[in-house]
């Protein structure tokens, strides 16, 4: 089973670009079926999708708002990868990190910059519990981190819910949402850059994420940590072997990936929505973090890239309502293109047993 | 002392209309999970039912085809499932995770597609949604008629659970799907089909998962809506692996979230009691938590679980 | 026996199998006769299973014929073994924990009665099977609770209940208790009487001596002899499994041994399975001597390794490094005790395969300097580091030290970790089967680092299942039996023949 895992999680790992760019011909390509089929021009969609997010600078920065909480989510999922670990829990800790920094953010009163840290810290914080917890559960009681991650992810999603109609943080106009965050919390840009882009909600979490993203890989290929991390990932026995303490590894390498999560979540809670509403369904930051860090080939910088791309997809599906297409069919060629990404190994190794490689 | 036996008899009938779209979910997840196969897609492939028994029926007016054909339609997006982590050896989380996006995705697409740009479906009439039973014995509000007088679907999810428990334990196939789930490998030395089996259980799953989504607009409600399923189909994983990966187990789990679902809709209809939904929303994934921590231990767990198998040349 | 003139129960003629340029079996012949138990003896990597799996139709061969009961077949896959009457017992059994013996005797081949599955008639059946060849089983209890030797006695049940008339039982003593193996010994009596045919792989000669009529002995791929049983002893047997021609002379000064590094007294512990397999293992490595431990595998020494290295708990006993307590401790604390080891399987525990070489030669210091300053790994100094040790040790192709470590030959993975392992310069070296699967020249390389580290006055452990390996290096030979120590030899006096009968178990002195 090691070898299984193993090879998937390589797979994963250094999963090439030219499979990552046929699964996403193939997603366009399913998408572009559909459409046909219930009588829209894929062209005129698909060209309303990208015009809708790339034609001007407004759109532009439009789909890097929406990308960020995207990006950060990704290296969530992506430094979890590293370790062997599958953080499908990053949607719950999306969930609880934007709740603690709206906590902060509604409650405490800091001068500005200073209380939008405030906030990031608290909600890394609350991310990074909420996955260490699960951390927890797997080194000292061997429960498998999917089953727990899932579970986790449901309670923050009542939690929000819970938390969001206790009177402390209630809007009091009965909107079912907390009340705004302070003004000194917000990374929304200064107002001569949100007018030169013309996107009211341009805001610093860009930068920030992409900061992030550069430490991470620092972190991954620089430092001892990343060693350790990289280690157990690839083989635990010879890690362990070599005096490296896996369980510590996974734990710290799951709150490290719960607190990018929970940072993701301060980024859309003080760059954007500025409030949390009640939630009707999972909102998919999370899910949506999986799926770019697959695209992303689990490369931080790639996750840049790829979040960028999901931000695109999304901005510009809604713009698809304008021409009366289901903007759903951004969810059916995401769904594709990560079906054909966990597929792709066996293709790999399939090309490569033609080429006449050694397969062991 | 009335008063309580009615309570009772609301209670019992919230949990009932709660309990079934758990349980025809739960039994898929069971075969599946059994077979030596994750799904984490049931609750795509519930909102696929859901949406397709909506319309079937909206088109046909006929309760009981249209709980079939949304069967047929869970079934059809498992196929995918099975495909890509049978035949494949894909990643089983991610394959799930994928038919998360795509089947919602797809169900409300074609809903879009179907009702001029709406999310929902147009309301059925109550003839066309699935029979209700005894109906007419029991005088309305009493405590016979809240609990008996449901939709015949939930009797038959109820059959069901002994179905499965027969199918497990007593017959061949069921032996079968058990060892292919422990030991492939064994099973593959003694000519036994593994990725045969863990095809038809895996569809299977989404069966049963389509027909849990299909009582949601059959019988709770009378329409599809985009929101309609949601964690349902993870509370019945849930009610999977407190059941111990059983059938009669998950029985039991998805009675108890039933019950808690059955509560909620209770209080919410109670102005008195400030007991937060939310919280009580949560119960079925934090007592699947403790389960786990305390009396699924990892033998209950499938030990093919997750787990791949292709064949070595 | 004595129907010579019947045709045999099964024929193979001029097997071949290659794996890639690798001649697992060279023209190999077997004839088994109905009614008899005829065994395949030969040392670890002789070519044994490969044969037998060729035979059950799990590998096709390259070469060869195969006749059943007369008639030609080709074996295409485990069904056509089963349909033509050939089972076989796995070394590692293939039984589905939580299911019943019955259950898992009928797998596959149900009995059912309308939909239900027929246990009770199945029971019966298995019942009247297990009295008729007088093996004892608990019908009802779950494979998870019962014994290693009832689960054996399953695996036989299960392939007699598909109505095998060859039986093939892969190293069926490996995991057993001397009394379980009388048992078996019994069984497989039972089993001839009714003229059932046995091939019985092993490389124990007391098992072969006890119940086999024949016996063919392979070695490296190659078919030495077959000989009737009664007609050797188990020396000549010995003689013929092991071979004559020491191929490797290692040049080794003289040297006495300096105090006692590692020092190992009464260490008990369980395999995987948590049967105890070491049984009260004592023995003394001191500065400059190679300590060889001859053994069968199986018999504790991955086990007494894993201990040793901190990767497995022993349940007790005492372990000390220049008298220091290094009893059950972490990887990290034996390593700076100074233990350090050549793991016996590179792949798994050696290295990391997608790590870069520079990367594998750091596993246990990366956090020191000058590899790591704070928090940050040093890459100017990793990668001479590794460009030094590439040079040094004639790690191939050179300026690999940014290729990932699966991209290498085995042999050159071995001198990867070797390299680091030497340059780890430590106290105690641990070699456990260092040179498996490598061409002669890695072979003399890995020989010649050993003894270099002994000259430096370093205490050497080395593990090995080639005797002649252990023979060449070691200083002293230990056999050990069953998790003890049977014997000790000067490694001057060692020959092949005693080494070979002590580690079947043989006494020491007869």
């Amino acid at each position: 089973m090691n070898k299984e895992k193993k090879s998937l999680m390589q797979s994963i790992a250094d999963g090439n670009v030219l499979y990552t760019l046929i699964a996403i011909v193939v997603g366009f390509i399913v998408g572009a079926i559909l459409l046909a089929v219930i009588g829209i021009s894929p062209a005129a969609a698909y060209g309303k999708l990208f015009s809708g997010a790339l034609s001007k600078p407004k759109y532009i920065a439009w789909s890097v708002v929406y990308a960020t909480p995207l990006i950060l989510t990704g290296l969530s999922v992506a430094f979890s990868f590293k370790t062997g670990v599958f953080n499908i829990g990053a949607e719950g800790q999306f969930v609880v990190g934007s709740l603690a920094a709206s906590v902060v953010g509604v409650c405490v009163s800091l001068p500005p910059v200073l209380h939008a840290i405030v906030c990031a810290l608290a909600a890394m914080a609350a991310g990074g519990l909420w996955g260490a917890v699960v951390g927890l559960l797997k080194v000292k009681k061997g429960i498998n981190e999917v089953l727990s991650y899932i579970m986790f992810n449901w309670i923050a999603y009542y939690l929000s819910n819970y938390m969001v109609n206790l009177p402390f943080l209630e809007n009091e106009g009965n909107v079912e949402a907390t009340k705004n965050i302070q003004s000194t919390a917000s990374i929304v840009c200064p107002e001569w850059l949100t007018n030169l882009t013309g996107c009211a909600y341009t805001n610093w979490g860009i930068v920030l994420a992409v900061v992030v993203a550069v430490i991470i890989w620092v972190i991954i290929n620089k430092t001892t940590l990343g060693y350790q991390l990289r280690a157990v990932g690839f083989n635990k026995n010879a890690a362990e072997y070599g005096g490296i303490n896996s369980n510590a590894a996974f734990l710290k390498a799951m709150a490290i990936s719960g607190a990018l999560s929970g940072l993701g979540g301060m980024v859309q809670l003080c760059g954007m929505s500025y409030r949390i509403s009640q939630f009707a369904g999972q909102e998919g930051y999370g899910f949506q973090g999986i799926t770019v860090a697959l695209i992303g080939s689990s490369n931080p910088i790639g996750c840049i890239f790829a979040g960028l791309f999901y931000g695109v997809m999304k901005y510009g599906g809604t713009k698809l309502t304008l021409i009366n297409a289901p903007s759903e069919v951004i969810d059916i060629i995401m769904g594709v293109i990560v079906l054909f990404i966990a597929v792709s190994h066996v293709f790999k190794t399939l090309l490569t047993n033609r080429k006449g490689g050694k397969k062991k | 002392m009335s008063t309580v036996i009615t309570n009772l008899g609301l209670v019992i009938n919230a949990m009932l209309l709660a309990t079934p779209p758990l349980l025809f979910a739960g039994l898929g997840s069971c075969f599946s999970e059994r077979s030596g196969v994750v799904n984490i897609g049931i609750e795509g492939m519930m909102t696929v039912g859901a949406f397709t028994g909506s319309v079937v029926a909206l088109y046909t007016g006929n309760g009981w085809f249209a709980f079939l054909c949304a069967g047929i339609a869970g079934a059809l997006v498992a196929v995918i499932h099975a495909i890509a982590c049978i035949t494949y050896g894909a990643d089983q989380t991610i394959s799930g995770t994928a038919i998360n996006f795509l089947a919602p995705g797809l169900a409300i697409f074609i809903c879009r597609a179907m009702f001029n740009n709406s999310s929902d479906t147009t309301p059925i009439d109550t003839s066309s949604k699935l029979p209700k039973l005894f109906e007419g014995v029991f005088p309305v509000g009493s405590f016979g008629y809240n609990v008996f007088c449901t939709y015949a679907a939930a009797y038959l999810c109820f059959i069901l659970v002994a179905v499965a428990w027969f199918v497990f334990y007593k017959t061949r196939f069921g032996m079968r799907l058990r060892a292919v789930g422990e030991h492939p490998k064994a099973c593959d030395t003694l000519g036994i089909n593994v990725h045969g089996i863990r095809y038809i259980c895996v569809i299977l799953s989404g069966f049963l998962a389509g027909l849990g989504g299909a009582y949601i607009t059959l019988a709770t409600v009378n329409q599809f809506r985009p929101t309609l399923i949601v964690g349902q189909g993870f509370i019945a994983i849930a009610a999977v692996i407190f059941g111990k990966f059983t059938p009669q187990g998950t029985l039991k789990g998805c009675l108890i979230f039933g019950l808690c679902s059955g509560i909620k809709t209770l209080l919410s209809s109670n102005s008195n009691i400030t007991v937060s939904p939310n919280l009580i929303s949560m119960i079925p994934y934090i007592v699947t938590i403790l389960a786990l921590i305390f009396f699924v231990g990892k033998s209950s767990v499938p030990a093919a679980s997750g787990k791949p198998y292709l064949k070595e040349k | 026996m004595g129907n010579e003139q019947k045709t045999a129960a099964v024929e193979m003629k001029g097997i071949v199998k290659k794996f890639g340029d690798f001649v697992a079996n060279d023209h190999i012949d077997l004839t088994v006769q109905k009614g008899e138990v005829h065994a395949i003896l030969g040392e670890n990597g002789a070519g044994k299973s490969t044969l037998m799996n060729v035979l059950y139709g799990l590998y096709q061969p390259t070469e060869g014929e195969i006749f059943i009961n007369g008639q030609k077949a080709v074996m295409d896959g485990p069904n056509k073994a089963i349909e033509l009457g050939i089972g076989m017992v796995h070394q590692h059994f293939m039984l589905v924990q939580p299911f019943t013996v019955v259950e898992n005797i009928v797998l596959g081949t149900e009995p059912t009665k309308g939909l239900t599955v027929d246990l009770k008639s199945a029971r019966e059946k298995v019942i009247e099977l297990s009295k008729r060849y007088n093996m004892a089983i608990d019908p009802d209890a779950k494979i998870e609770d019962i014994s290693v030797g009832m689960q054996q006695r399953v695996e036989i049940l299960k392939v007699l209940y598909r109505g095998a008339d060859i039986l093939i039982l892969d190293e069926p003593t490996a995991s057993l208790t001397p009394q379980e193996i009388t048992e078996l010994i019994e069984t497989i009596g039972h089993l001839t009487k009714d003229g059932k045919s046995v091939i019985l792989i092993t490389h124990k000669l007391k098992e072969i001596t006890s119940c086999a009529d024949k016996c063919t002995i392979i070695r490296a791929g190659k078919y030495i002899d077959t000989v009737d049983v009664d007609k050797v002893n188990e020396n000549e047997l010995a003689a013929m499994m092991v071979g004559r021609d020491v191929s490797f002379t290692v040049e080794k000064p003289d040297k006495t041994p300096g105090d006692v590094v590692l020092d190992v007294k009464d260490l008990h512990g369980n395999d995987y399975r948590d049967i105890e397999i070491l049984r009260g293992f004592n023995i003394q490595v001191r500065s400059g001597e190679i300590v060889g431990i001859a053994g069968v595998d199986g018999n504790g020494q991955t086990e007494l390794v894993e201990i040793l290295t901190g990767l497995k708990k022993a349940t007790s006993g005492s372990v000390t490094i220049h008298g220091q307590d290094a009893y059950n401790v972490t990887p990290r604390r034996a390593f700076d005790l100074g233990i350090t080891s050549i793991p016996a399987d590179r792949q798994k525990y050696g290295l990391v395969l997608d790590f870069t070489i520079a990367e594998n030669m750091i596993l246990q210091n990366y956090e020191k300097a000058p590899f790591a300053k704070g928090a940050f790994l040093q890459k100017g100094a990793i990668d001479k580091h590794a460009k030094e040790l590439i040079e040094k040790f004639d790690i191939r192709p050179r300026g690999s030290e940014q290729h990932a470590a699966g991209t290498l030959s085995g042999g050159n993975q071995q001198k990867v970790i070797i390299a680091r392992e030497v340059t780890n310069d430590s106290d105690l070296l641990i070699a456990v089967n260092p040179t498996r699967g490598l061409d002669v020249g890695a072979i003399e390389f890995v020989h010649k680092y050993l003894v270099e580290q002994r000259n430096k006055g370093r205490a050497v452990l080395l593990v090995s299942f080639e005797l002649d390996e252990i023979m060449s290096l070691s200083d002293r030979i230990e056999v050990i039996f069953e998790g003890k120590i049977t014997g000790s030899v000067p490694g001057k006096d060692a020959d092949e023949k005693t080494l070979g009968f002590m580690m079947a178990g043989g006494a020491q002195h007869e």
